[in-house]
């Protein structure tokens, strides 16, 4: 793994400023945002790179040979580049755009799910993963007659892996994990799984949508084998998102789905594919929002991973601290040490729609309810939990302000 | 709306002290139903004499506004016939609540309401309110 860098001082109030959203105040009150797992707000700097594709080089790509697109199309193969080297992939051609991490796994369970899973085969997963990375695999599993198999997790919201081998055993095709829970915040040992879900010979897919932002990731040190990611997660904007996928994999695989730009050559009678990644990305691809997550990149790796990581390890403890200190709360998941920024909690028997509702008129935005985890809450045994996630633009006055109003919650319902 | 305005003492009131809250032995009808939104659940159980609605009772989990709203649709069901009960719809609730909602709390305040309609229809209805949405 990567070495941690010199201690460096970032300014987060600083950075707060590059966000517009907060310069507006909700309820007249300053908009204190905790849904970044949801999704995150924008800088200015992404703001404009968006603005600066459609006001000075709006072209189509791989078409024209006109200046702009041209332009357009350098530049947008700069943005596959840079999430190249930000992934650690070996090569540009291992990065394939899409509309973000639930386009990303369902590409892997159609194009290459629908050609090397077979009746009787096994597929592997958690009982932590978010919708996106369950219901692909069950409409999967459903058309060719496959097994779903599933990692408990443990009391304290971990992957409990006593009983791997046993589940690896049998005609395992592939697993597929988050690396970071997006309801428990939990950061799960992919390398470990993927290692030994390798000795037996299947394909290892980690969902990345938590753990990009929050801690960086490293593909050849994970050693997956695709590894899907939104942008919108991660200051970018909605709609874009990629996923890496080993080269002799990707180029194994049929296209995903059929058009333009995906083709070597055409015949009425029939057509030949694209290289990778190319022959992945159909019709005009989602070119602004591509330029606009070049900018998100660029804006991250300037803070680094490191200080994000210990941003979020410093406001993780301290809304545990905080809340702790009101009788009813009850966090779920691990330790702040084992967890990214995200901590879900509930608070005596009030409702999490009530909890949210209270806070949304302090100004605090959190998610209330099941998170698109719903077997994860069955397993937790509630039917809703209110959620606070961080990122780059909160800082610690905002979690006095949250234990402020889920004091006010309590108090307003206490029954 | 301020906060004291949108959780008025009414709502709150019925969020803490539920009318017609429970289940009926032997009911003439019984109907579940839940929002997949957020996990909230409501059975009703209702007792019928000559066409009437003679006891009513909501049950499950949910939020203040999907509670509140159960406990003042049974007290508006009570003693009507089946096909007054028929009549109520979402304005109806939505009058009783008092309060403005967005789209998320809507399906909180409708779900009792879609709860009741599915038993009194036997067969499941859209939500109540989603053929006005258009």
């Amino acid at each position: 793994m990567k070495t941690l860098a010199p201690e460096r001082r970032v300014d987060f109030a600083a950075i707060r400023k590059d966000f517009p959203i907060f310069q507006q105040k909700m309820h007249g009150k300053p908009l204190i945002y905790l849904d970044s797992t949801a999704t995150t707000q924008k800088p200015v700097q992404v703001l404009d790179a968006l603005e600066r594709y459609y006001r000075t080089y709006n072209a189509n790509i791989h078409r024209g040979v006109y200046a702009i697109a041209e332009e357009a199309t350098t530049r947008y193969e700069e943005v596959r580049g840079k999430i190249a080297r930000l992934l650690n992939a070996r090569s540009h051609h291992e990065i394939v755009f899409t509309r973000g991490t639930t386009e990303s796994i369902n590409l892997v369970s159609h194009a290459w799910g629908r050609k090397n899973v077979g009746q009787g085969d096994v597929i592997l997963l958690t009982e932590m993963e978010h919708h996106s990375n369950l219901v692909p695999w069950q409409m999967l599993a459903a058309e060719k007659g496959a097994t779903l198999r599933f990692i408990p997790i443990d009391g304290q919201g971990r992957l409990d892996l006593s009983g791997l081998d046993k589940l690896l055993d049998g005609p395992l095709k592939l697993v597929s994990l988050a690396h970071m829970s997006n309801v428990l915040g939990t950061i799960n040992p992919v390398a470990e799984i993927a290692r030994r879900a390798h000795a037996r010979g299947a394909v290892v897919v980690v969902d990345a949508a938590q753990s990009l932002p929050h801690l960086g990731v490293d593909v050849q040190a994970l050693g997956c084998d695709f590894l899907a990611f939104s942008g919108h997660k991660m200051l970018g904007p909605t709609g874009i998102g990629a996923l890496y996928g080993k080269r002799s994999l990707l180029d194994a695989m049929p296209p995903f789905m059929g058009g333009g730009e995906m083709i070597r050559e055409v015949k009425l009678s029939g057509s030949t594919w694209n290289d990778t990644p190319w022959k992945f990305e159909a019709g005009t691809m989602n070119i602004a929002d591509t330029m606009a997550l070049g900018a998100a990149i660029d804006y991250v790796q300037a803070i680094g991973f490191d200080a994000i990581q210990a941003h979020s390890r410093e406001l993780v403890t301290e809304t545990t601290r905080l809340l702790g200190e009101i009788p009813g709360t009850k966090i779920y998941g691990p330790s702040p040490e084992e967890r990214g920024g995200i901590v879900a909690f509930t608070l005596d028997d009030i409702h999490a729609h009530d909890i949210a509702t209270v806070l949304d008129h302090e100004g605090v935005a959190v998610r209330a309810g099941h998170h698109c985890a719903m077997p994860l809450h069955a397993k937790l045994g509630v039917a809703a939990t209110t959620r606070a996630s961080f990122y780059v633009y909160n800082l610690p006055s905002d979690l006095v302000i949250l234990a402020e109003g889920v004091r006010k919650a309590k108090k307003l319902f206490s029954r | 709306m301020s906060l004291d305005d949108f959780y008025r003492q009414t709502i709150l009131d019925h969020y803490q002290n539920p009318r017609n809250w429970g289940t009926l032995e032997n009911p003439d009808i019984s109907a579940q139903d839940a929002n997949p939104l957020c996990g909230d659940e409501i059975r009703v159980d209702l007792k019928i004499k000559d066409d009437h609605v003679e006891a009513v009772r909501f049950s499950g989990k949910g939020c203040s506004i999907s509670r509140a709203a159960a406990s003042m649709l049974s007290e508006a069901v009570e003693g009507k016939t089946l096909d007054e009960v028929k009549q109520i719809n979402r304005d109806d609730v939505l009058d009783m609540l008092g309060i403005e909602l967005g789209p998320v709390r809507l399906k909180c305040a409708l779900l009792a309401l879609k709860t009741l309609k599915v038993g009194v229809y036997g067969v499941q209805q859209s939500w109540p309110g989603e053929e006005e949405d258009e």
